[in-house]
């Protein structure tokens, strides 16, 4: 009597087991660098993941998948990266990996990812990520060079010949550099100047003097605060008049804040739309989803969503397309690599087998500090 | 603009920041004289300073000069505090661990910062204006004075103290001999609890004058620790005029080697020349023989 109970109450665990394998639950990893040097950008990835995954949750998930999100603060750290991809694709059997927060840490992941066939969608912006294309990482911020361009555009058209470059002798800033220095010499500019400081330096005065020397006629900075703040301020102290450019990296009003309006008066640099969203004409397609990327953000964490909370919600955004036709990693990627005209927070992506970023010019607005304000200019 | 204008700016900014390492690094030189350790936590205290004037003036919204001079007996506090919790308890410590105790701390101070005041970096209003003053075809910030001023006070206020009171003067004699100084009634274990508070203050009011220029975050003072700690081995670990012209000198060939050489190189010019000191001179460059100065 006890073995047929037993059988019966055996089967019903079969039958259960079935159901909730039917409806499985889609199992995303992220890796940010949530404290450490970098957890400017971990710490809002991390909050918009969470607050993305709450919110699918809520309305019955991602086309009926529950999401669940394991996300590991790699602080920034190289060797803790690797070690957790490892982990999540070994322990929580992620399907889908979103990050790492920064470029060095993202390359060494993605020899992992391709090993164990994991989809990696990277929140870091160097163009290494996705040149040459590797079959199963993709990534979110648009490249370096796009802002780049988007600057010697500007430059080009308002006659600017000889360029002087003062860049952070970090990633971000060396690979920015890089990309400048081919852009420029492919379009024509000369570069007079080619200086660099330390993220941690607090005076500039000297680089700048140099500058000041050469015969630049507009300076380009390329790195993320404090230090273009402080470039800002030294500019001022030397009575240097040059137009200042400044890359996407401090494209909001926190950099205002530090410089003071008064030295920042004048900048221009490529931003991304999420930062001057109610700058934008009506007819945006990214008005509306940026606006209420932005008021949710608020209403959840009480400050402004940054640009780089956006690379979390692009990388939720195309996870969630992707996972349209099934949630397997195998089929995540393709899905993802589908994408077609998919309207972000940093863009409008169109991903396809040759591009794995997905983002063009449009990613990028040029804009002006006027008073205190972003403006837009051309 | 031609190359003397441009030598001025260069030894005119190198200066200032060299005026910055001078300030922590005498406060380094402070610590070591009275208890023969190096304070790795000193960079930590410019940051409190910096920090706290930072809560003080945005938070809480006092005026200026009342947030600096509680930002001060903050940092001071916490430089007193940490002797007490971290390095009286230990008898008998030799000074490697104290020293490590002391980079553990400093590690500590950092996380509570973070955590107490987020990881943003602020900045401070100048103290008068942002008007730049020329001085001979290079420009400083009305802030620079400032930093010239309180280094300049600093010292002669240190100088005084360790020359002419009783505190200081038995603090000095920690220095020659702590077995001696004991003896002859100097209660060692409070010249070591001056010594912290006196550095700590030292090192808050750095932080607090380069605030408004440099800004701050809870993590400038491990740079400027190191910067400040390159200034005293240059030298020799005086209180005095060593230290002062250690900073000075780092400062200036530093400037000049980023403008004249490479940027790149910047950071690199302040260690090399650490290095050579210690293999060359690792009494200082301006101490001769075996005279000990506090």
């Amino acid at each position: 009597m006890s073995r047929i109970a037993a059988a019966v109450v055996g089967i019903g665990l079969f039958f259960v087991a079935g159901l909730a394998h039917a409806a499985e639950s889609i199992r995303i990893g992220a890796l940010f660098a949530v404290t450490g040097p970098a957890s400017f950008l971990g710490e809002p990835e991390k909050n918009t993941m969470e607050m993305l995954v709450k919110d699918a949750n809520a309305r019955g998930g991602i086309n009926g998948h529950r999401v669940e999100l394991v996300v590991y603060d790699t602080q920034g750290d190289v060797t803790k990266a690797v070690q957790l991809a490892n982990k999540l694709i070994k322990n929580d059997r992620v399907s889908v990996i979103v990050g790492p927060s920064t470029t060095g840490e993202t390359m060494a992941v993605i020899p992992v990812a391709e090993k164990e066939k994991i989809p990696l969608v990277s929140c870091a912006a160097g163009i290494k990520i996705t040149e040459p294309v590797k079959k199963w990482v993709f990534k979110t911020p648009a490249n370096d060079h796009v802002a780049g361009e988007k600057i010697l555009l500007h430059a080009a058209r308002h006659r600017v010949k000889h360029i002087a470059l003062i860049t952070v002798s970090d990633g971000f800033g060396a690979s920015g550099r890089e990309q400048l220095k081919g852009l420029a010499a492919r379009k024509g500019f000369t570069i007079v100047a080619d200086e660099v400081y330390g993220p941690k330096d607090t005076d500039m005065t000297a680089q700048l003097t140099k500058i000041r020397g050469s015969r630049a006629d507009a300076v380009i900075c390329w790195g993320t605060n404090p230090g273009p703040a402080i470039i800002a301020r030294n500019m001022k102290q030397l009575g240097m008049k040059i137009p200042l450019y400044m890359s996407h990296g401090v494209a909001s009003k926190k950099f205002i804040q530090l410089a003071g309006a008064d030295a920042a008066e004048g900048i221009m640099l490529p931003a991304g739309k999420l930062a001057i969203f109610d700058k934008l004409p009506k007819n945006d397609p990214q008005l509306r989803l940026l606006r209420d990327y932005d008021q949710s953000y608020r209403k959840a964490f009480g400050v402004e969503a940054s640009t780089f909370g956006g690379y979390a919600y692009d990388a939720f955004l195309l996870i969630s397309s992707g996972a349209r036709k099934g949630t397997t990693p195998q089929q995540i990627r393709d899905g993802i690599e589908q994408a077609k005209k998919m309207v972000s927070v940093s863009g409008i992506f169109t991903m396809s087998p040759r591009d794995h970023n997905g983002l063009d010019l449009s990613a990028f607005e040029m804009v002006k500090i006027v008073r205190g304000d972003w403006e837009l200019t051309r | 603009m031609n190359l003397g204008q441009q030598l001025a700016q260069y030894i005119l900014s190198g200066l200032s920041t060299g005026a910055i390492y001078a300030l922590i690094g005498v406060g380094f030189a402070i610590i070591h004289n009275a208890t023969g350790i190096i304070n790795f936590a000193q960079g930590e205290f410019v940051m409190l300073g910096g920090m706290a004037t930072f809560f003080f003036f945005s938070a809480l919204k006092v005026p200026l000069v009342l947030a600096v001079a509680l930002a001060t007996g903050v940092s001071t506090m916490a430089g007193i505090v940490f002797e007490r919790l971290a390095i009286r308890p230990l008898k008998n410590a030799t000074p490697i661990n104290l020293v490590i105790i002391t980079i553990g701390g400093s590690i500590l101070i950092r996380g509570i910062a973070m955590l107490l005041w987020g990881k943003d970096t602020h900045s401070l209003p100048t103290f008068s204006g942002d008007e730049p003053i020329m001085l001979g075809g290079a420009t400083v910030m009305p802030q620079h004075l400032w930093i010239f001023a309180v280094t300049l006070v600093v010292i002669v206020c240190s100088k005084l103290f360790f020359s002419h009171t009783i505190s200081g003067k038995a603090m000095r004699a920690c220095s020659y001999n702590r077995r001696a100084a004991g003896l002859v009634g100097i209660d060692v274990r409070r010249m070591v609890l001056f010594s912290f508070a006196i550095s700590s203050a030292m090192g808050s009011m750095a932080g607090i004058i380069i605030a408004p220029l440099t800004m701050t975050s809870y993590d400038v003072g491990v740079m400027l620790g190191l910067k400040g700690f390159c200034a005293a081995i240059i030298g020799g670990m005086s209180s005095g005029l060593g230290t002062v012209f250690g900073g000075l000198i780092l400062g200036v060939l530093e400037a000049l080697g980023a403008g004249l050489f490479s940027s790149g190189y910047k950071d690199a010019i302040a260690f090399i020349i650490l290095l050579l000191i210690l293999f060359i001179r690792p009494q200082g460059l301006f101490r001769r023989g075996e005279s000990e100065r506090v």
